[in-house]
């Protein structure tokens, strides 16, 4: 695999590789000095058009842990603030010979054409409403770790499924490793023609909670109101949040699931986040063994030279 | 000196017959078998038709000469088959008064097919103000539109078609919707879901397709729907012909060929507006233009810098080339008669944008010579390096399709011969 832009790039087989993965790499992460020279070498570079905390920290700690070299990019600090374009951006940093480029934009579908413009692998950590890939790994990787398998369980994602690339990549993770997925959300807040989604739909939470493995919630962000998708973010609260009083009508065992950063009151109670079936915290610990096991797949196993890419 | 076209099947709306055609002079000389000339075209296995004409063009001139020029559009006009083209107002300065309309007609003077301009219909293409129309109308124009935009006030729209009416010229109109296209970058549809790109509705065309048929009901001025790309459109717009109402329609050559599917490679040359519709919809467009419901072929050719078509899907802006390759896609794509692909590209829209007479035919002794000679059996690969536009942003790079332009005889002059332009 030279490239994951989207779940798809992997399927079934490869989540489970990266998670095999992920499970020697949480042992290293456990060790005294949590550091491998698997990828030495190797150089990482993030290009992050979009302010991003945890996701960017945990692909440089993965690098490191990995003993990669890191190449930063802040967009505030970077000549794209003068203009340049992505393309010209790409071309630069390509010239410094990295071997990844971690991408990161708001418009969906930029790490596609980036990994038609450079040699080095391209990483897809979040573009626009489309895919982010290693958040649904992660998060595939935290469900195994607290149910076992990701297999047969209910699976709810709750909230604006419409602008969510967490959604997008987790549906196809979740549905590629046999969970059965409802997706809950104002019909405002889901996608368009969701006939060839393997999901059901629900409009109620109530209607779903008492009977699922997993609640996953997602951010409802506050412009949603003026572009007239929701009265309000208390309407939303009322009917979609996971309250404290729907939390104890899960199943005991149930988790709770958040990609961050969360609205706290808003999709989920700030009790609920402090019980110990909620899992934030594992997602964020996960997300950094998800990500060296995704950087050792691109980038340590495949000694031949790289092939080079059409420029066109 | 006179030019001799030998041996090509003569296509007209009159009928097709094999004949050489001689032309010198701005004009076709003679018609008929064994004929002579001081420069011999040979025409033979091809068909010989009236210069295309292009309702649809994006000029870029004023404001955009690193995309296309009035000259390089010209030379893609007739390396297609084009003998003139109808220059869109959304340039910069946008088409809205006369000094805009001589500058393009001035430029368009030296270009090697006919150059006419549109004219925006408000000004600044703004959709708040009624642009001098008559004044513009006074200078030629036969067609107006705020191209780009659509008129979003009804109110608006009503009394453009009734001050239109009154000069006897026709409103074009781009159909969407603002408030239901706002943000939109793509069709709505199963594909833009899953892309996570956000789209645009088929009902922000078809809104403005109704209302504009009712408002044409009401103020018995014509309309002319541009670029119309669902199948909801083609069903109105049939429907109102046959109320008999003074409506017509084009549809470009991207809506019969291609579909939303096309988008997911993220690439932005397949982002135009309106959007690549679903597999339905363009089927749709091919059933109005077998039945008669659509009149014309648009090529909305909209060139764009490298650079702009390099930019992230949601941020390029919309639009693709199209005049040099319209003629194949319509004979590879169609599967009509060529005598009907031939009116759906030469004398129907010409009789639209107030041109039979000029341009669209019929072959015959007196009349303006300009001529396509096309090898509808040609088979060709789409070669974005092999265009004679400043642009190259073709949706069509790599494909094989059938039909090639030849020659191209403009007011007489062969301006393309054997494909080679002549400066």
């Amino acid at each position: 695999m030279k490239h994951l832009l989207s779940i798809n790039d992997l399927g079934a087989e490869g989540i489970d590789e990266v998670c095999r993965l992920a499970d020697h790499f949480t042992e290293v992460s456990q060790r005294p000095i949590p550091k491998v020279p698997a990828l030495r070498g190797k150089t990482v570079a993030m290009l992050f058009y979009e302010d991003s905390t945890r996701t960017r920290l945990s692909f440089e700690v993965a690098a490191r842990r990995l003993s990669a070299d890191v190449m930063g990019f802040g967009v505030s600090s970077s000549s794209v603030n003068k203009g340049e374009s992505v393309r010209d951006t790409v071309n630069t940093i390509s010239a410094m010979g990295p071997d990844a480029l971690v991408v990161r934009h708001r418009s969906a579908g930029v790490p596609h054409q980036v990994a038609g413009w450079t040699n080095a692998s391209v990483i897809n950590a979040g573009d626009g409403w489309h895919e982010h890939p290693t958040q649904a790994l992660l998060d595939c990787y935290t469900i195994r770790d607290r149910l076992g398998s990701v297999a047969g369980r209910r699976i709810v994602i709750v909230g604006d499924i419409k602008h969510s690339r967490v959604a997008r990549s987790c549906v196809m993770a979740f549905t590629a490793q046999g969970a059965k997925v409802t997706l809950v959300a104002p019909p405002t807040l889901l996608p368009p023609a969701l006939d060839s989604w393997p999901v059901d739909i629900s409009f109620s939470l109530d209607a779903v909670l008492s009977d699922c493995d997993v609640v996953y919630g997602l951010r409802v962000q506050m412009e949603r109101q003026s572009e007239a998708l929701l009265p309000s973010l208390r309407e939303y609260t009322a009917r979609w949040g996971l309250t404290a009083a729907r939390a104890a009508r899960m199943n005991p065992g149930a988790l709770v699931m958040h990609p961050g950063p969360v609205n706290r009151g808003v999709e989920i109670a700030p009790e609920v986040l402090d019980r110990p079936n909620a899992t934030l915290n594992e997602q964020v610990r996960h997300g950094v063994a998800v990500r060296m096991a995704i950087l050792y797949l691109l980038l340590g196993a495949d000694p031949q030279p790289r092939p080079e890419r059409d420029q066109a | 000196m006179s030019t001799v076209i030998k041996g090509g099947l003569v296509i007209d709306q009159t009928g097709e017959r094999t004949a050489d055609v001689v032309v010198d002079d701005g004009r076709i000389v003679a018609v008929g078998p064994d004929l002579s000339g001081d420069q011999v075209l040979d025409a033979s296995g091809c068909v010989v038709s009236p210069g295309f004409v292009d309702l649809h063009t994006h000029l870029r001139q004023p404001g955009a000469e690193e995309a296309e020029t009035i000259e390089t559009g010209g030379w893609a006009a007739v390396r297609g088959g084009f003998s003139a083209v109808v220059a869109m107002p959304n340039t910069n300065p946008a088409i809205d008064c006369a000094a805009v309309v001589q500058e393009v007609l001035l430029l368009g003077s030296q270009a090697p097919c006919d150059v006419y301009t549109s004219g925006a219909i408000t000004v600044g293409r703004k959709g708040e103000q009624l642009a001098p129309m008559a004044e513009m109308a006074g200078l030629g124009v036969r067609l107006f539109t705020d191209d780009g935009n659509g008129v979003q006030d009804a109110g608006l729209m009503r009394r453009a078609m009734e001050y239109a009416a009154g000069l006897g010229v026709v409103l074009a109109q781009h159909c969407e919707v603002d408030s239901l296209a706002a943000g939109g970058q793509m069709h709505e549809g199963e594909w833009s879901s899953l892309l996570g790109i956000p789209g645009v509705p088929a009902e922000a065309e078809e809104l403005m397709v109704m209302r504009d048929i009712a408002l044409s009901r009401f103020t018995g001025a014509p309309v002319h729907f541009q670029h119309l790309s669902t199948g909801g459109s083609i069903a109105m717009v049939r429907a109102a012909r046959e109320a008999g109402l003074a409506v017509t329609a084009e549809v470009a050559t991207h809506h019969f060929t291609l579909t939303d599917e096309a988008c997911a490679s993220y690439n932005p040359v397949f982002k135009v507006n309106p959007p690549l519709r679903p597999a339905d919809d363009r089927e749709a467009v091919r059933e109005g233009l077998a039945d008669g419901a659509v009149d014309a072929i648009a090529t909305d050719h909209a060139p764009h810098s490298p650079d702009a078509k390099e930019m992230p899907f949601d941020q390029a802006p919309p639009g693709m080339l199209g005049l040099e390759t319209a003629l194949a896609l319509a004979l590879t794509e169609l599967n009509l008669p060529i005598a009907e692909v031939v009116g759906l590209l030469s004398w129907r829209p010409a009789a639209i944008a107030g041109l039979n007479g000029t341009h669209g035919g019929p072959i015959a002794p007196d009349a303006p010579a300009n001529l396509c000679v096309f090898d509808p059996d040609e088979e060709w690969t789409v070669d974005p390096d092999d265009l004679a536009s400043r642009s190259r942003n073709t949706p069509y790079a790599g494909r094989r399709v059938r039909g090639r332009v030849r020659h191209t005889v403009v007011g007489s002059r062969p301006v393309v011969v054997d494909r080679e332009m002549r400066p």
